[in-house]
């Protein structure tokens, strides 16, 4: 579909993932008001976060950087560097997860742990609000690796933006999803 | 170039049954076509066939339980043959047996007939049909839907037959039954495979909802404004928004949960004591109101999930049978608005008696009772739509006029346990029982079986016999108003619901007649259902043929497709709509399709 006279409606999939994001906030709207309303009651453990989950914000909006110049040269149709930018992309995404996976070991290691008996709620919360957080972020490396196999194997000559344009939205949402998160729970210690 | 061009090209404009050869077309073989179907239609009937299943095993079950309650000190012998000793022995249905079949038969009715068996079914059908479209904005994730659908089915029925038995702690799966194995039998396997089957659900109702949204605010063929949009359609739009906005919330609670159950949190749980291990619980510090109110937070939607694609159903056929336009369509629409807001604004009435501060237990009495406007709203224009209409008693339409009947009954005590004082008596009573079912089980049910008559001749191009489903009619609704009207009886003097035996409570001994009456009825109804499945079954293959491109003289765009539509269901262009859906009885014509071009000698009201 190459030559697509302009239309006004949005495109459906671009659509779809809005519809997607918005139940996505649901959930975490679930999870964070949760959050609150344990924290008002007693017993909720106060602690540090970890430094590490400072250094995997820095990593989660390179990725953000990477993911925009990779859609940009994708519709300029520069494929090498498409490709190059989509494989930053990739590895920052799973370079962000390993991180947020030691700052769950860093906790446990400063005697915090996050699940078993002697956990509190305050740090089991953050193992799966975070834990959750990041399989999304997962998801997002894995259709990043499907769309690079794709270019890779790529015979036309036809380009259709809207695939990279709906991966690189929800990319960004990750991102902002993370921040949002951060702040929630410096916010409230 | 439309919408529908950019993704439907793929699917090739047409193959009626007799065209056999179309070249440029994808060769359809068995497994494409009725499995691993892409085709909006086929969907549509995998999941009603599924759904009627799941009705099938979740009525019997209520069978098997009414049994227990009516008749509590006989034994019938068969039954452990039946069943084996674990549910039955000496013919006896057993106390874990009882709540294991009470909890499958919630879960199993409420989430996988009456939200994915009714909204799974017609907004799959309806949608692309009457909004003109050749098929969802995405057909491979409306497959996926049917298949995560028919995955938690299989692990739900494989956890009836565990060695410790489904789950038993009843279907809003309150922890601590829900997060303790040893809390009772039915928490341990069978919770696990409670949990991941409603966790499959819940991608199911997700990937399904994306995709009617998507669709109906994206696809709709030229001239198909939203204002002209049959209210079937506003119905499961707003269906699907209550769903995507509320499934992730109660993600969320069972991802906690499993965490409970699983790796030793304290989120719901506590230092309670556990009788079956005579110690306390390591835990400290959790809250299980905390999972009612993430539960709620999508149970209270999810019963308006469950309503709202029956009230869309029921008004239009209304207007069909009674060949008058749907009165006050606006005002339709905008009840429909209201109540789906409203939905997100009153969880915690289901947890006046849960220690809430009395205080916020006002506001959310307030909100409730403000659902009634709306509501009521709907009814008045059902019955005025009704009134001096030219009226058909078609068995869609009987269903549709039960529905409205069931639907005032059951709305009317929303008012008394709306209020938090009255509540605090009638909650956990058979009364709530009664609300419940009437305006939401039975009302519902109601429109799932207007709709397939209705709809029948669309579906599988013949129809159903009409003396069976007159028989069906009465004796569901005769059988459904001898089931749940006494039960408020019973509520109101205080007979509390989920137990196992009433005969030994003084105070409800002089119900035990009460109740054998109403497990009776309970067989007989459950009998009669066995009528639609037969017609039903008969029909698909034997039924009258039809031969009418539009059988009810109905206007809206699926009865301009050919009586067996292919994939893609118009065999040319997408017909172009020129006017609302409701023209009937219109300057002196019985009925004006939605295709035809506006006269100049029309009268201007509503195009
Ligand atoms: C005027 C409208 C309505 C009002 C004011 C209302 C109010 C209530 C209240 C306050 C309760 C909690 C009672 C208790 O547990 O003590 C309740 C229970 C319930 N209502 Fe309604 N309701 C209304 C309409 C509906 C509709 C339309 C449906 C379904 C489509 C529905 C389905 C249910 C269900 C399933 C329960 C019980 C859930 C359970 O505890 O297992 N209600 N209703
Ligand atoms: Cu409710």
């Amino acid at each position: 579909m190459n030559n697509q006279p302009t239309t006004h409606r949005i495109h459906p999939h671009k659509f779809t993932l809005w519809m997607a994001i918005g139940s996505i906030c649901m959930m975490f709207a679930g999870l964070t008001s949760a959050y609150i309303v344990k924290r008002n009651q007693d017993n909720f453990l106060e602690f540090d976060l970890p430094i590490i989950f400072w250094l995997s914000t820095i990593v989660i909006i390179l990725s953000s950087v990477t993911m925009h110049l990779a859609l940009k040269a994708y519709k300029a149709r520069k494929t090498n560097k498409f490709k190059m930018f989509i494989t930053a992309t990739a590895a920052l995404g799973a370079l962000f997860a390993a991180m947020q996976a030691v700052g769950f070991l860093d906790l446990e290691n400063h005697g915090i742990p996050l699940i078993g008996f002697k956990s509190n709620a305050a740090a089991s919360f953050i193992l799966v609000i975070l834990g959750v957080h990041a399989l999304h972020v997962l998801g997002g490396v894995v259709a990043l690796v499907i769309t690079f196999v794709k270019a890779l194997f790529k015979k036309t000559n036809q380009y259709n933006n809207i695939p990279v344009e709906v991966l690189s939205t929800y990319w960004h949402f990750v991102g902002i999803l993370w921040i949002y998160l951060l702040v929630f729970l410096i916010w409230l210690r | 170039m439309s919408n529908a061009a950019v993704l439907h090209s793929n699917i090739g404009t047409m193959h009626d049954d007799h065209s056999a050869h179309h070249e440029h077309h994808h060769q359809e073989t068995f497994i494409n076509k009725y499995v691993f179907s892409q085709d909006h239609k086929m969907i549509a009937k995998q999941f009603l066939i599924t759904g009627m299943v799941w009705a099938l095993i979740g009525g019997f079950l209520s069978v098997l339980f009414r049994m227990q309650l009516g008749f509590p000190e006989e034994s019938f012998p068969w039954l452990e043959d039946l069943l084996g000793k674990w549910w039955a022995a000496g013919g006896r249905i057993t106390a874990q047996g009882y709540y294991a079949l009470v909890t499958t038969h919630g879960t199993v009715l409420v989430f996988f007939v009456l939200t994915a068996g009714l909204s799974g079914t017609f907004a799959n059908f309806l949608i692309p049909l009457q909004i003109g479209a050749r098929d969802m904005a995405s057909p491979f994730m409306n497959m996926l839907s049917y298949w995560f659908f028919f995955a938690a089915g299989v692990i739900m029925l494989a956890s009836i037959f565990v060695q410790t038995g489904p789950f038993s702690g009843g279907w809003t799966a309150y922890p601590p039954l829900s997060a303790l194995g040893d809390a009772s039998p039915g928490s341990k396997t069978g919770m696990d495979m409670w949990i991941i089957s409603m966790a499959l659900f819940v991608v199911s109702s997700l990937l399904g909802g994306l995709n009617y949204i998507a669709t109906i605010l994206n696809m709709r063929t030229k001239g198909m404004s939203m204002t002209r949009m049959p209210l079937t359609i506003w119905a499961l739009l707003f269906t699907a928004i209550l769903g995507v906005l509320s499934f992730p919330v109660l993600l969320s609670g069972f991802i906690l949960l499993i965490f409970d159950r699983n790796f030793g949190t304290s989120f719901y749980l506590s230092d309670i004591f556990l009788a079956s291990t005579n110690t306390a619980l390591p835990n400290e510090g959790g809250s299980a109101i905390l999972f009612q109110h993430l539960f709620w937070f999508l149970g209270h939607p999810e019963v308006y999930i469950i309503m709202l694609p029956a009230m869309g159903m029921v008004s239009e056929i209304i207007s069909i049978n009674s060949r008058k336009p749907i009165f006050g369509y606006l005002a339709m629409v905008g009840s429909l608005f209201a109540i789906a807001t409203l939905a997100f604004l009153v969880w915690a009435h289901h947890m006046f008696v849960t220690g809430l501060n009395p205080f916020l237990g006002s506001i959310f009495a307030l909100l409730t009772l403000l659902i009634a406007l709306p509501s009521s709203i709907k009814v008045f224009n059902w019955l005025t739509t009704l009134w001096r209409g030219n009226i058909r008693l078609t068995p869609g339409m009987l269903f549709a006029i039960g529905f409205v009947s069931m639907f005032i009954s059951g709305g009317l005590t929303g008012i008394w346990v709306g209020n938090a004082t009255l509540d605090i008596h009638l909650h956990d009573t058979y009364f709530v029982i009664a609300h419940f079912h009437l305006v939401m089980g039975v009302a519902s049910m109601f429109g799932m079986f207007a709709g397939v008559y209705h709809w029948f001749p669309k579906m599988y191009g013949r129809h159903m016999n009409n003396t069976l489903a007159y028989i069906h009619f009465w004796i569901t609704l005769i059988g459904a108003y001898l089931i749940f009207w006494p039960m408020h009886y019973q509520g109101l003097a205080g007979m509390p619901r989920r137990y196992y035996d009433y005969s030994i409570w003084e105070s409800f001994k002089q119900f035990s007649e009460l109740n054998r009456f109403i497990s009776i009825v309970v067989f007989i109804t459950f009998i009669a259902q066995l009528l639609f499945l037969i017609n039903f079954f008969y029909s698909i293959w034997k039924g009258r043929k039809a031969t009418n491109l539009n059988p009810y003289g109905a206007n809206t765009l699926e009865w301009t497709t050919p009586i067996n539509p292919g994939h893609g269901n118009w065999p040319g262009e997408i017909p172009e709509v020129h006017r609302w859906a409701y023209d009937y009885g219109k300057d002196g014509k019985d009925f004006i399709t939605q295709t035809t071009p506006v006269g100049e000698e029309e009268s201007t009201e509503h195009h």
